[in-house]
């Protein structure tokens, strides 16, 4: 597999995402502080969110649901689990240590399908817990550095959050964008989590390095800060070539972890891997192993909803599209599918309503699906031209539904029948000799004007194609 | 007394541990460490390969906790005990030289 | 009177006035407080208040609790809200708790007066009060001497009339050796009866809350207080625990009393001779002694001297300046961090941070961290076995009697040996109790050491109460 245009030589990029995802719980992970973002700083605190002496935490029940949701989703087997603590220091980071899964995590060895088939790697979904926030003051832009204070605000500190990993399984930015897509729409179809970048309910790291196929993976480099989908494309395509730069000047790649400014468009070293702190990971003594029961993950299972890869290809089917067409992709990810399919249901013609769908309403179509159905029926069976029917389309939106054939009524409209079009396009090959001369000669351009005639003699009423296919064979 | 730990080491963990000793102490604790790991190697003589590690005495699991709301702290108890506080956050001198 | 289940019982009855029982013990306080220093804070104020609170309970004819009147002093490594807690710690110096620990409002629940906080061993590390950062306890049988440690202030407290019931932590045997010290009841219960919750952590798989008392009975009554499942420590025992008060009276006949044919040696003679005496009380009570063996308790110092440090490290990391405590200023937070906690710490506070976060990291866990979880495993299993033998363990609670301010010099490992008898516990998660039986060297308390298994505190407290009643 190629990477995308522009990646010099045979070189091929090889990238892993790691993506944090806080979970849609009422309360934290392990306090019963609310869980909810933009509040005034600080109300939402407890001695296990501050880390006072003596707190103690007790795993929310809620969160693993949604984090085995999670794991089932993505295909992984759900296990039994333990708990770490990750000991570093930070101000944001309350007790000096976080609450994470190390060796035994909740969800392991999965896959998420990209929207063309290619299966990507999930190593592990595991449950951790949030740091608080910390603003920086004095420096240039709010940045740490050359910041004279800062402020903590602990809200966020212990919210849920699940940190999926995937396997070094993409192999361009395009795939990377596609995983974080289609990742996001899981999440959003499972009710897992509201997953906006925007508001760092979703968070993507990129681990990226570059190789000649047949050789070894490269160095790694995590890229950090990537704060939307384009931005993941634009990162992971200047770091591929930064670290091509660099092999091809006859230099290493240093494993390190990097900072993406959108601003200037390029990755920033911010630590050298080789500094980084010992984590010292133990197993968390405040904290119990969890083992869901089979009954549990079964229930979980079986309370999935149909996750959007299922709904396009059901779709596509349906409609007679590509499951990964813009169409499928586009009204699925709206959640338009069950109206078509509907549509379908009331006797309509899926593949119209499909086109319809996806032109007219950015969500929720407001016209009864037993109306629609009624006008693709009329455009299959010839009664109304794409134009004409377009124009009902509009007017079935402005009243919120009604009848069709109605409406086509009341507007003149009735494609013609092809039986009658036919003196209609000897009147106008009689009438515009030059032009049905160039036409005969193989001067395709000429179709037009004579389709033009035919539309006008005809008001309006002639199907461009059944035109067409009579000029065709009259020409023959 | 055989060195069972050097003072590059100690100087390492004591950065680790965000404890600032002087070098006094840090020969001292080096001393006394190295005293005390010479006396616990009295476990290398146990035959432990088949011996399961016991991180927590009593087994329990699957403890848990509903998703309801309990009142928490109040913000301006809590901040009136910080250090230094300042708009409703927690007040700390820049962040520079720590991994994230 | 002293006895917390008389005061009780007589403050419920309306014949003594929760009051009167504060100023007697009050008063001596003031009597001996200076010279023994038990406490960080005595609660006058708070006392007195609770106290006609309790009254006034009572005289409207409503029942205060099974503890009604009751001055108890509260280690202070448990969080009282609004009340200085220290951990008797500079970096925790003046700090007041916005929370009550879960043992706080079950003592408030149940009518008791808390009368003050107890000094302790810094962070509860240590096994003679000496590493207070606000000055030693001293102990009331003898003044030149240790209460013994960490929960020296509580032990002395009692010891000393200042309170009826103290409550302390026990960590590597840090109620039940001063308990021995001082002459009194100190009890560990199993690990995951009382909870945590509010306890300030040293370390958390081996901490547990305990009484010490007068007598085995007002340990009894303490645990049936403070004792039971809380949805807010999650490694508290999720099952209700029999009233240990009823089971105490029934007497040790066919008893199987376990003496360890191998424990580790280092018990002054007339420990060892008090230790005799006791074999021998329980024998005359109808007893049978068994020998059992436990190979691998001698281990248990190197293993808790590696586990211990290890858990604490990580505990005590989040002393760091940003949130509350102690704060010394820097330019950076990285270099506050590095002073703060060098101000705030004392010295064996650092050395086993320092041995804990060695025994943590890469490259050393194996050696260190992860062999002592396996040593603490066998030392489990092998006691597991005994307990198949044996009903009851009877050992030695300390080395020896009570040892003079500053004996243990300048070696750390010198004073780590005084807990050699009660780590292994800790390290199981069984319970365990001092009680006092005779005196030793000089007429200073000795006390012995009364093991049993996982929720066994009822055959544990019957051969307690078998050995109180023939000490007397």
């Amino acid at each position: 597999m190629s990477a995308f245009d522009g990646l010099p030589g045979d070189w091929e990029l090889v990238v892993g995402l790691e993506v944090h995802v806080e979970l849609a719980t009422v309360t934290k992970l392990f306090s019963a502080s609310p869980n909810r973002f933009g509040d005034e700083p600080n109300t939402n605190i407890d001695p296990v969110t501050l880390g006072l002496p003596g707190a103690l935490p007790v795993l929310n029940r809620q969160a693993v649901e949604l984090a085995m949701r999670i794991g089932l989703a993505l295909n992984c087997t759900v296990q039994p689990c333990t708990f770490h603590r990750k000991n570093y220091f930070y101000p944001d980071m309350p007790k000096a240590y976080q609450i994470s899964q190390y060796d035994q995590p909740l969800n392991v060895d999965g896959f998420l399908a990209l929207p063309d088939g290619t299966r990507i790697g999930i190593e592990r979904a595991h449950m951790e817990e949030d740091t608080g926030k910390s603003t920086h003051f004095g420096g240039a832009g709010g940045r740490i550095h050359g910041s004279d204070y800062s402020l903590i605000d602990f809200n966020r500190a212990g919210v849920p959050l699940v940190e999926i990993v995937s396997r070094p399984d993409i192999r361009s930015a395009e795939q990377a964008r596609q995983y974080v897509t289609e990742l996001r729409a899981i999440l959003l179809a499972v009710g897992a989590s509201d997953a906006k970048m925007e508001e760092g309910s979703m968070r993507v790291d990129a681990n990226v390095s570059v190789h000649k196929p047949g050789t070894e993976f490269g160095t790694r480099c995590e890229i950090k800060n990537v704060n939307s989908v384009r931005s993941i494309g634009r990162a992971i395509e200047y770091e591929a070539r930064r670290q091509i730069d660099l092999l091809e000047g006859g230099d290493k790649v240093r494993q390190e972890t990097r900072h993406w400014d959108e601003g200037d468009g390029r990755t920033h070293t911010l630590r050298s891997k080789e500094d980084a702190d010992d984590y010292r990971y133990f197993l968390e003594p405040d904290l119990v192993p969890v083992a869901p029961s089979a009954e549990w993950i079964a229930e979980v299972r079986a309370a999935l909803p149909m996750l959007p890869a299922a709904r396009r290809a059901r779709l596509a089917e349906a409609a007679g599209v590509a499951a990964d067409s813009e169409a499928a992709m586009v009204v699925v990810d709206r959640g338009q599918d069950d109206y078509v399919l509907a549509v379908g249901d009331a006797g309509g013609d899926i593949g119209r309503a499909l086109v319809h769908v996806k032109e007219a309403w950015a969500d929720s179509p407001s016209v009864p699906a037993a109306d629609l159905a009624k006008l693709t029926t009329m455009e299959v069976a010839g009664k109304l031209t794409a134009t004409q029917a377009k124009t009902v389309v509009a007017e079935l939106i402005d009243n919120d539904g009604g009848d069709a054939e109605a409406i086509a009524k009341a507007k003149g409209f009735e494609a013609m029948a092809a039986d009658s079009l036919g003196p209609l396009v000897d009147q106008a090959i009689a009438e515009n000799g030059d032009a049905w001369a160039k036409f005969c000669a193989g001067e395709g351009k000429a179709m037009g004007a004579l389709v033009g005639a035919v539309m006008k003699l005809s008001q309006g009423k002639a199907d461009g194609k059944a035109v067409t296919a009579l000029l065709n064979s009259r020409r023959a | 007394m055989s060195e069972r730990i050097s003072v590059e080491i100690v100087t390492k963990v004591a950065r680790l541990a965000r404890l600032d000793l002087t070098p006094e102490e840090i020969d001292r604790t080096t001393a006394q460490l190295s005293g005390m790991l010479e006396h616990f190697a009295d476990i290398d003589a146990l035959q432990l390969d088949d011996v399961e590690p016991m991180a927590q005495p009593y087994p329990l699991d699957n403890v848990f906790r509903d998703d309801v709301i309990v009142d928490g702290l109040d913000r301006d108890e809590v901040l009136a005990a910080a250090p230094a506080a300042e708009d409703g956050r927690f007040r700390v001198p820049p962040i520079i030289g720590l991994d994230v | 009177m002293s006895d917390a289940l008389e005061i009780a019982a007589a403050v419920r009855a309306g014949s003594l006035k929760a009051a009167d029982v504060v100023e007697q013990h009050l008063a001596a306080i003031d009597g001996r407080e200076p010279e023994i220093h038990a406490f960080n804070l005595v609660m006058v104020e708070q006392a007195r208040e609770r106290a006609a609170a309790i009254d006034a309970m009572v005289a409207a004819g409503n029942d205060p609790g099974p503890l009604a009147g009751v001055p108890v002093a509260l280690k202070d490594n448990m969080c009282t809200r609004g009340v200085p807690t220290t951990c008797s710690s500079k970096i925790l110096d003046g700090w007041k708790p916005p929370y009550d620990a879960t043992i706080v409002t079950k003592l408030a629940d149940a009518g008791a007066v808390v009368i003050g906080k107890t000094n302790l061993d810094e962070f509860a590390m240590g096994s003679s009060t000496e590493n207070s950062a606000f000055g030693p306890t001293r102990n009331p049988h003898d003044t030149s001497r240790v209460p013994g440690g960490s929960s020296g202030g509580s032990a002395a407290a009692v010891a000393a009339g200042f309170a009826s019931i103290g409550l302390g932590s026990d960590t590597g045997g840090s109620i039940r050796q001063p308990a021995a010290l001082c002459g009194v009841v100190g009890v560990k219960p199993t690990y995951g009866y009382v909870s945590r919750y509010g306890l300030i952590a040293f370390a958390s798989s081996l901490d547990q809350i305990g009484p010490l008392t007068n007598t085995v009975a007002d340990s009894a009554l303490m645990l049936d207080v403070i004792g039971g499942h809380d949805p807010m420590d999650s490694t508290s025992i999720p099952v209700a625990h029999p009233s240990l008060l009823d089971a105490i009276g029934e007497g040790v006949e066919g008893m199987r009393v376990g003496r360890i044919t191998d424990l580790p040696e280092g018990a002054d003679p007339d420990v060892l001779e008090r230790t005799e005496l006791a074999f021998d009380a329980l024998r005359d009570a109808g007893a049978k002694i068994v020998d059992v063996e436990v190979p691998a308790f001698t281990f248990g110092l190197t293993a808790y001297y590696l586990i211990a440090p290890a858990e604490a490290s990580s505990n005590l990391a989040r002393y760091d300046g940003v949130r509350y405590g102690l704060r010394v200023e820097a330019p950076d937070t990285n270099a506050m961090y590095g002073v703060t906690r060098a101000a705030g710490f004392g010295d064996e506070v650092k050395r086993r941070v320092m041995l804990g976060t060695y025994a943590l990291s890469a490259g050393y866990y194996d050696a260190y961290y992860g062999k002592a979880l396996k040593v603490r495993r066998l030392i489990h299993d092998e006691f597991e076995r005994a307990y198949q033998h044996a009903d009851v363990l009877l050992t030695p609670a300390s080395p020896s009697v009570a040892f003079p301010f500053g004996a243990k010099g300048d070696n750390p490992l010198a004073m780590y040996l005084c807990d050699v008898y009660t780590i292994p516990a800790n390290l199981s998660g069984h319970p365990g109790m001092s009680v006092p039986f005779g005196t030793g060297a000089d007429g200073l308390p000795v006390g012995v050491q009364v093991l049993a298994g996982t929720l066994c505190e009822p055959q544990m407290f019957r051969a307690a109460a078998a050995l109180e009643r023939a000490a007397r």
